[in-house]
């Protein structure tokens, strides 16, 4: 017997032992008159990513200028923000190792965490949001929704074959318990407010 | 028979090292458990999500077989290849056996308990195959010729001094400077490269959804991203407890799963993968590795409720100053009490002892696992099986007799008494009969006991 049958076998005659437990119905938690931008923007702080309110893209690359001057590679993923590195013209995840600012335009963003919602079609080439040492993301401030179970019901999981809640820069506390960002991934992530 | 866990030395040992390492470790995990309890504390319908999360689990273990079969049908309809393993050494040698298919030769991997349950590593490196941890804490591991100590921070049992001489001694950097993020950006450096040249990645899963065939990773460093972006070649290896039905119930472990962890909202990036990249290769591999004899113990099966959050041993008294490495096992702290002597009860057999039963695991598991009550499950385990030593039975057997019966208790206390204060302290304190004695003073025994006090005063 392949060891397919044999596991789901044993499991048939476990499942058959137990009392039968419903499954539960899961409520969407959301709260009256909560403000869906301030609460984004307090979480987004506590998971270590900055944001500002722009009121177009040009005012967003002044901003990133001043804070990574020394940024030389600019790689979007975006329409609305072109960079020096064309995206179209790799070949290989691998090709994006010397990108110093990554620009993603992200689906939505997840108040209660202070996440936001990537995926291969807003990467274009996955590697791009882990690759790059700085990212900055694009966000409609009205596509902010309350929660996860909120967020979920948003998702169609079988429409990409990847897709990532980013809450903020790369982090760790393997050493010592004590907060260190850019472990592997993105040193620091900006979100801008703009419209979509 | 392999040898069995002396839990107590190795306690011993870590306690007796110095003066920091006990300290620190037990100041940091309390400090984890504190911010699980800040954080828990703003959530409104917090204990709700625990219930709603225990009984998904339940209803999911109870309806496995469903399941595992949608999750399997749905993940090779999106073109990912799904492989089953009934034990370590069949997922072992799938694993060897894509990587030599495809010619692979170096691989980088994010953290997985499952992989290490199985001796994943130690395989492939004796296959000749490069095999790089991409967590940091992992990593430090790895150098360390260690096993991971906790399952959320491998590394936790070590000081910041620790890692710097580890470091000093395999990637050259100063031993003297011990900061964290000077550390940790040394490791970056030294790891970017192998990222790039990597034939093949490797995850585990901490979730996997049945009605989309999605699996997900949740990471704070984006190691997993970055090792299943990159290679052309992505094999995950998936425990089968690890089913969810929908990702309507994924949204109740997203909020719990940090949150009990670290005291955070979410991991930094919480990964779903639904099907390979274009041109790229996607593997799966279902792993029973004793999973199926867990569930289908009566006691037992509750335990694979588990999500590896980790907050249980953060909160245990024992465990913040024994350090994980004491246990000698895969999984350590109060859930690996309950675990590990599924694998191998004798070598194990001491592990459910080394608890005080205070219920604190119990008390915070996310999807309650009846932990202090399987604790001492596994001690009538032991006892019944006649794994423990024959002292302990007897001494056991003593104690019975003596708080059995008042007239016996009131002789012992006198006995009690009298004892302590004629025999010589070298005896007192001989560790061979007195473990306690070592660490600690003898209490000082009254000769009036509570029953004397309570007869004299009643007469009043």
């Amino acid at each position: 017997m392949s060891s397919k049958n044999t596991i789901l076998k044993a499991v048939h005659a476990s499942s058959a032992k137990r009392v039968p437990i419903e499954h539960p119905e899961i409520p969407s938690f959301e709260i009256k008159n909560n403000n869906l931008l301030d609460t984004f923007k307090k979480n987004l702080a506590i998971a270590g990513a900055e944001w500002y309110e722009v009121s177009d893209v040009t005012e967003a690359k002044t901003i990133m200028a001043k804070k990574l001057p020394d940024a030389k590679i600019i790689c979007s993923a975006t329409k609305e923000w072109q960079g020096n590195k064309d995206l179209t013209k790799i070949h290989l995840p691998r090709e994006l190792d010397d990108v110093d600012l990554g620009v993603i335009r992200a689906e939505f963003g997840v108040a209660e965490m202070g996440m936001v919602w990537l995926t291969d079609e807003s990467l274009k080439i996955n590697s791009l949001g882990f690759l790059s040492q700085h990212l900055a993301i694009l966000l409609d401030p009205e596509s902010i929704t309350e929660n996860m179970h909120t967020a979920y019901k948003k998702i169609d999981l079988n429409k990409h074959p990847y897709g990532n809640f980013m809450m903020g820069p790369s982090a760790t506390a393997d050493i010592g318990a004590t907060l260190v960002h850019g472990a592997q991934g993105a040193r620091t992530v900006t979100i801008f407010f703009l419209k979509r | 028979m392999r040898k069995k866990v002396d839990i107590v030395h190795n306690a011993a040992e870590f306690i007796a090292q110095d003066n920091i390492h006990e300290t620190q470790h037990d100041k940091n995990l309390w400090n984890s458990r504190m911010k699980r309890d800040k954080v828990a504390s703003e959530i409104p319908e917090w204990e709700n999500l625990r219930d709603l999360a225990s009984q998904i689990k339940e209803h999911t273990l109870s309806h496995l077989e469903q399941y595992l079969t949608q999750f399997a049908e749905n993940a090779e309809k999106n073109g990912i290849i799904v492989h089953w393993a009934a034990d370590g050494n069949e997922h072992n040698q799938i694993v060897l056996d894509i990587f030599q298919k495809n010619n692979v030769k170096r691989i980088i991997k994010s953290k997985s308990m499952l992989q290490e349950e199985c001796g994943m590593t130690p395989f492939l490196e004796t296959n000749g195959i490069d095999v790089l941890e991409t967590d940091l804490g992992e990593r430090i591991q790895q150098l360390s010729g260690e096993r991971p100590s906790h399952i959320v921070v491998p590394a936790i049992h070590k000081t910041t001094q620790d890692v710097a001489e580890l470091f000093a001694k395999n990637i050259g950097t100063d031993p003297n400077n011990d900061s964290p993020s000077d550390l940790t950006e040394a490791m970056r450096q030294n790891a970017r490269p192998k990222f790039l040249e990597a034939d093949a990645g490797m995850t585990g899963a901490n979730f996997a959804i049945a009605n989309t065939g999605t699996f997900v990773v949740c990471t704070n460093e984006g190691n997993a991203d970055l090792t299943a972006s990159i290679p052309r070649l992505h094999i995950a290896s998936i425990g089968i407890e690890k089913i969810l039905p929908t990702s309507d119930d994924l949204a109740v472990f997203i909020r719990l799963l940090s949150r009990s962890a670290l005291g955070m909202a979410a991991t930094q990036y919480t990964s779903h993968f639904t099907g390979p990249r274009k041109g790229c290769e996607m593997h799966i591999i279902l792993v029973d590795n004793g999973r199926t004899k867990r569930l289908a113990n009566d006691t037992f099966w509750p335990s694979l409720k588990c999500i590896r959050c980790g907050a249980c041993m953060n909160t245990c008294p024992v465990y913040r100053r024994s350090g994980g490495l004491a246990y000698g096992a895969t999984y350590s702290g109060p859930i690996g009490i309950v675990i590990d002597p599924t694998f191998d009860e004798n070598k194990y057999s001491e592990l459910p002892f080394h608890s005080s039963l205070c219920g604190s695991c119990s008390e915070i598991c996310p999807v309650h696992i009846n932990l202090a009550e399987q604790i001492l499950e596994w001690r009538k385990v032991m006892i019944k099986h006649k794994q423990v030593p024959k002292i302990r039975t007897s001494l056991f057997h003593v104690a019975d007799s003596v708080l059995g019966s008042p007239k016996i208790f009131r002789a012992a206390e006198k006995v009690a008494y009298y004892g302590l204060k004629y025999t010589p302290n070298a005896l007192v304190y001989w560790n061979k009969i007195n473990a306690y004695g070592q660490f600690h003073k003898m209490p000082d025994i009254q000769k009036e006991t509570f029953n004397d006090w309570y007869l004299k005063h009643k007469k009043k």
